[in-house]
């Protein structure tokens, strides 16, 4: 099955600065890709380039087997629901589905109205008027009425209350179960995405740290405690993730597809959270340096959120 | 009809999760043989998790022989795991609580009762094995 | 899309047409005694009411204003308000091309505007032909309709600023983001354009008749003299009616522009203050003796009959500019807008 989302050397920048550098990446069909990372790190940025909402400064990018809003055909197959999920204030629920139904050729209109009763919205209520998770419902239901091949959500969840947020999820994965739909949604709280992603890319200062299944990257990833040791006598088909120390216990997340023999760790199952968190612990320090240990606890790293 | 929950702390994965519910409701004859497993729609529609979660935890149960996927209609048990058992469930029960009640008279908390209990189960697991 | 492009329009539209059905019903209300005025054009100006010159006036002053306003009102929100409210992000990933979008966008508010302002223009040109440029012996005139007071206030050319108008506002709320501010620089720019139009455009778009005119007590028109009674400049007739008078100034035998000689000051009659009309026997033999001495006065115009060779063309140019203006939109926001 070829890509439904591939990067080659994509970069962006805006006048000096690079929101997104060298990122080589590709995203199977199938999935629902969480792309994770702190604010800043790139994120809107390379959904903007998927859908099509700006051009590349290098590199290319291609969904769905074609280049982001190169015509219509083309935005016909990406869904997209912005960052803050934005829809018309002045224009009623009903509205919003007349414009989907003009606008997009292959729109389902029965779906659409369908998630509009079961979500109990008013048709004759102006958007504007909608509660934040109204909102997001809407801007999902035009999404999701377009009928894409692949659907791309920018923190959909962010500006959401914990019952909002969860029904949302609900109504995606819904979607994603009728439909076989890809999803690639956005997050800087991995909590939200763990149940709901089976493929995870992490983005940390404008580069991809980490991609992979998130099975195979639970599968693949420890946490190891035991006596103080210094990172580099670790064996070396143990990549060092991130490391912490006190002056008698070292604590290493490591990657690694061999199991742990040596006996002196603690060997542990990390969450996704963790995960992800031992990878933006990295960031802050590119090589770890274990000395300074404070008698008074293990000394944590600083986490970017 | 059965539902689904997750515990997002227990370090258990989701579709093990989801296996071993189904699993314990067939133990418990919560479940039995014809009985229709929840659509992946469904149960996805009310846990808010990845639809492959679900395939994957029920592609397992098929796998053990425990359910059988009819296309277009749905997951279906086919064998089901409380047969004689179920009978010795209620004398069980009872002797149990009994002795939870007197685990409690003798002064032990909540914490000591299933710190007890573990450490007598897995004992007796490793002397069985 | 031009559901939606109505949908999103039609509240400012409804407003600006409603206001505009008004003004067309006074128009046609009152224009009817005008035209029958216009039928004596000897005696027009002094059979006019009060508020006859009134509505006169004000139609001068809706058509100087409305392209300007209508256009920046309707072109800046266009962009700009999808842009502040991060709709775009929601319009644009419809199955519907950005270039698809915005034409449909441009297409329904230029032709929207322009039938707008050519309802109006169409209008007050009917209203005030019969007014246009009429004299009056005792006490003053009305301006002609080629010179700057009205000519872009009539036939086709407010249509011309009312399509750049729009295509400026979209283009600059495109690129600022901002809906209010665009509005105002919108404003701003084609204001100037307006001025500048007459100032340094309209004069040159057809090469204009050049008279030389020998100065006489027949040909005089005025003379301007300072506080002092220093003479600053004299001024010919034309002998053309309506004409726009672009230059009118002395010159000498060479035929460059020279000042007025010291002598002429004190050849002038008492009380020489302001312009002098009166017929006095000593200013004749003063004219005479400037005739002499190889003055002349050269008179540059436009002449009353290049109105429509001069609007066609103004027009043409302000649309030549909205295209450039209109390629820089679809441009801008294929490119540069996320």
């Amino acid at each position: 099955m070829s890509a439904i989302l591939r990067a080659q050397g994509l970069g962006k920048r805006y006048r000096r600065r690079w929101a997104l550098a060298d990122c080589t990446l590709e995203v199977p069909p199938g999935h629902v890709t969480g792309l994770v990372g702190p604010n800043g790190a790139g994120k809107t940025t390379l959904l903007s380039l998927a859908v099509g909402m700006m051009s590349p400064t290098t590199g290319a990018i291609e969904v769905c087997g074609g280049r982001p809003a190169a015509d219509a055909a083309q935005l016909a197959k990406v869904g997209f629901v912005a960052q803050d999920t934005p829809t018309y204030p002045t224009l009623t629920v009903a509205e919003h589905l007349r414009l989907g139904a003009r606008l997009n050729p292959a729109w389902d209109d029965a779906l659409a109205r369908a998630r509009i009763a079961q979500l109990g919205l008013d048709t004759a209520q102006r958007a504007g008027k909608l509660s934040g998770g109204q909102r997001a419902q809407l801007a999902l239901t035009l999404g999701l009425a377009k009928r894409p091949q692949l659907l791309v959500l920018d923190e959909p969840v962010a500006s959401l209350d914990p019952l909002a947020r969860r029904e949302f999820l609900q109504s995606l994965m819904e979607a994603v179960a009728e439909f076989e739909l890809s999803v690639i949604l956005s997050s800087h709280v991995v909590s939200d995405l763990e149940r709901v992603c089976d493929h995870l890319v992490v983005l940390v200062d404008s580069t991809v740290r980490v991609t992979g299944e998130v099975e195979t990257l639970l599968a693949t990833h420890h946490r190891l405690s035991g006596p103080r040791r210094e990172p580099h006598t670790l064996p070396a088909d143990q990549q060092l993730i991130s490391g912490s120390a006190t002056d008698r216990q070292s604590t290493f997340v490591v990657r690694t597809d061999a199991p742990i023999l040596d006996p002196a760790w603690t060997v542990s199952r990390l969450g996704l959270e963790d995960l992800v968190l031992a990878y933006l612990q990295r960031s802050n320090q590119p090589a770890p340096v274990l000395a300074a240990a404070s008698a008074a606890g293990p000394t944590l790293l600083a986490v970017r959120r | 009809m059965i539902e689904f929950s997750l515990d997002s702390r227990s370090g258990v994965a989701p579709y093990q999760q989801v296996v071993q519910q189904v699993r314990q409701a067939l133990r418990l004859g919560l479940l039995g043989k014809g009985d229709r497993l929840p659509t992946v729609k469904d149960v996805v529609a009310s846990l808010a998790i990845n639809p492959n979660t679900v395939l994957k935890a029920y592609r397992e149960l098929e796998h053990e022989g425990l359910v059988a996927a009819r296309p277009g209609v749905g997951t279906f048990v086919t064998r089901s795991l409380s047969d004689g058992s179920l009978a010795a469930h209620e004398p069980l029960r009872r002797d149990l609580r009994r002795w939870l009640t007197a685990a409690r008279t003798a002064g032990l908390d909540e914490e000591s009762i299933e710190a007890l209990f573990v450490s007598t189960f897995r004992a007796a697991e490793e002397k069985t094995a | 899309m031009i559901w939606l492009t109505w949908r999103q329009f039609r509240a400012q539209a409804l407003v600006v047409a409603a206001a505009a059905v008004a003004m067309v019903t006074v128009l046609a209300a009152t224009g009817a005694r005008v035209a029958r005025l216009g039928r004596e054009p000897t005696t027009v100006y002094e059979q006019l009411t009060r508020a006859d010159r009134n509505l006169f006036f004000a139609g001068i002053v809706i058509m100087a204003v409305a392209p300007a306003v209508i256009g920046a009102f309707w072109g800046a929100t266009l962009v700009a308000k999808e842009v502040e409210a991060g709709t775009h992000r929601l319009a644009w990933n419809q199955s519907v091309t950005r270039t698809r979008w915005l034409a449909t966008k441009l297409t329904v508010v230029v032709a929207s505007v322009a039938a707008v302002v050519g309802v109006l223009t169409f209008a007050v040109t009917w209203w005030s032909e019969p007014l246009d440029g009429a004299q009056s012996q005792t006490h003053g005139n009305l301006p002609a309709r080629l010179t700057p007071v009205s000519f872009a206030m009539r036939g086709i050319v407010p249509v011309g600023y009312a399509v750049l108008a729009v295509v400026l506002a979209v283009a600059i709320g495109a690129v600022l983001r901002r809906s209010v501010a665009a509005i105002a620089l919108a404003l701003a720019v084609v204001t100037f354009l307006q001025i500048a139009a007459a100032l340094w455009v309209r004069p040159h778009l057809a090469p204009p008749v050049v008279r030389t005119v020998v100065l006489s007590l027949g040909t005089l028109d005025g003379i301007a003299v300072n506080g002092s009674g220093k003479v600053l400049h004299i001024t010919a007739r034309t002998n053309a009616p309506g004409a726009w008078v672009l230059s009118n100034r002395t010159v000498d035998a060479g035929g460059h522009a020279a000042t007025i000689p010291s002598w002429f000051d004190t050849c002038l009659p008492p009380p020489g203050v302001g312009v002098v009309r009166e017929e006095k026997s000593d200013l004749g033999s003063c004219l005479r003796r400037l005739t002499d001495e190889g003055y002349r006065q050269r008179v540059e115009y436009q002449p009353a009959d290049r109105f429509w060779t001069l609007q066609l063309r103004e027009t043409a140019l302000l649309l030549l500019g909205s295209g450039l203006v209109t390629g820089f939109c679809f441009w801008w926001t294929r490119h540069r807008i996320s």
